[in-house]
């Protein structure tokens, strides 16, 4: 925030910088709503897990192959992992102001999570379909 | 990465002390100074100020100070009624304005005065604000039409009008915007409080005519979303207005014109 006396651009020319991304609704909107989503399935999956605290590992699999239980698990990895990603995205671009790290980043978070959907569905569907 | 260590020269060093001579009523005043001239670190000079014979407000001591004790201390000041926001610095470690602020309220103990937060400093308690004009310069802060110019005053309902309550208020002191964690880690980009709050005053305004595009401006990750709702902004602000509170309307309205 230091302000160069021999910068010869107008400070106006600084403050606009590159202007409006014109983007930034759909990611705090998605936040909002993921996090909504999130109390609402995050009860559900207590609620599960308290249900199963004295089943066995054969409980376990029966409870998770029902058919609503097994979408509303996806549901719960999805928005889980979806409201990390945004949140995380957040940190990073308040903090970390080295502009390759930054998206070095934000790249890293994104792959990491859609792996760790993708693993979590793949797991939840196996066990639902019998495989 | 965010900067965790001072850069150098940074340091704040202990500096001199001004003890009053057969004060009556003394309180000691722990003044930031710093001169771009001398080359040397920033330091803290201590004042003692008979506040027998001082005005009631932090502003009549620091100018008792400059008056009578030591007169390089440097600071702004203009109306001493809380109308311009020049005297703006952080005082006991909250940012407010100089002159609304009595030396009573201060807790007991020394008065740590500092010039306000995380902004380039020209001298002593004196901050560079030229980032933050020229950000309120780059919203265009008038009325912008696209209609002909009527003959006489463009109109505006009672209850129009009252829309700008707790907004028009804003002296642009920076009280809020150097109080918000977020104007710090990236004040190049993000517009702060005071700014979207100034932003939010046209949006409102039933006689501006170019909302949409004032929207379009703001609609940017960092403009306008480094906010966080930290609110500190709320919390500092010496005219009692709630930035955190226009930055949220901007952010409704954002989302009232796209679909959910």
């Amino acid at each position: 925030m230091s302000t160069n006396a021999k910068d010869l651009r107008h400070p106006l020319k600084r403050a606009r910088g590159l202007g409006s991304a014109q983007f930034g609704v759909a990611h705090w909107w998605t936040q909002r709503t993921t996090a909504v989503a999130l109390v609402l399935l995050g009860l559900w999956f207590v609620i599960l897990v308290l249900g199963l605290l004295q089943g066995d590992y054969a409980t376990a699999r029966a409870a998770v192959a029902k058919p609503w239980n097994a979408v509303l698990l996806i549901a719960f990895l999805v928005s889980m992992f979806w409201h990390a990603v945004l949140g995380l995205q957040v940190v990073v671009e308040d903090y970390v102001h080295t502009r390759w790290k930054e998206i070095t980043l934000l790249v890293l978070i994104k792959f990491i999570a859609v792996l760790c959907v993708l693993g979590g569905t793949l797991a939840v569907l196996r066990i639902a379909l019998g495989a | 990465m965010a900067e965790f260590t001072l850069p150098k020269n940074s340091k704040i060093q202990p500096g001199k002390h001004y003890p009053a001579k057969d004060a009556k009523k003394p309180r000691t005043f722990r003044i930031y100074r710093w001169s771009p001239d001398d080359g040397q670190n920033p330091r803290v000079d201590t004042y003692e100020v008979d506040l027998a014979a001082c005005g009631p407000m932090v502003l009549d001591a620091l100018l008792k100070i400059k008056n009578e004790i030591d007169p390089t201390l440097t600071l702004r000041r203009s109306c001493r009624e809380g109308i311009c926001g020049s005297c703006a610095m952080n005082i006991d470690g909250t940012n407010t304005l100089a002159c609304t602020k009595a030396i009573t309220e201060c807790p007991s103990g020394d008065v740590k005065i500092y010039p306000l937060p995380h902004m380039p400093v020209v001298k002593d308690l004196v901050p560079d604000l030229t980032h933050f004009y020229a950000q309120f310069a780059s919203i265009r802060p008038w009325l912008r039409t696209q209609s002909a110019a009527p003959d006489r005053e463009r109109l505006q309902s009672p209850e129009d009008r009252k829309k700008l309550d707790g907004l028009y208020e804003c002296i642009l002191c920076a009280c809020c915007s150097t109080s918000c964690p977020s104007y710090w880690w990236n004040g190049d980009r993000y517009l702060g409080p005071a700014i979207l709050l100034q932003a939010y005053r046209w949006i409102v305004d039933s006689r501006d005519e170019d909302t949409g595009a004032r929207l379009d401006d703001l609609e940017d990750p960092f403009k306008l979303y480094r906010c966080h709702t930290i609110m500190n902004c709320a919390r500092t602000c010496p005219k009692g207005l709630n930035p955190a509170k226009a930055i949220a309307e901007i952010k409704k309205l954002l989302v009232a014109r796209r679909s959910a």
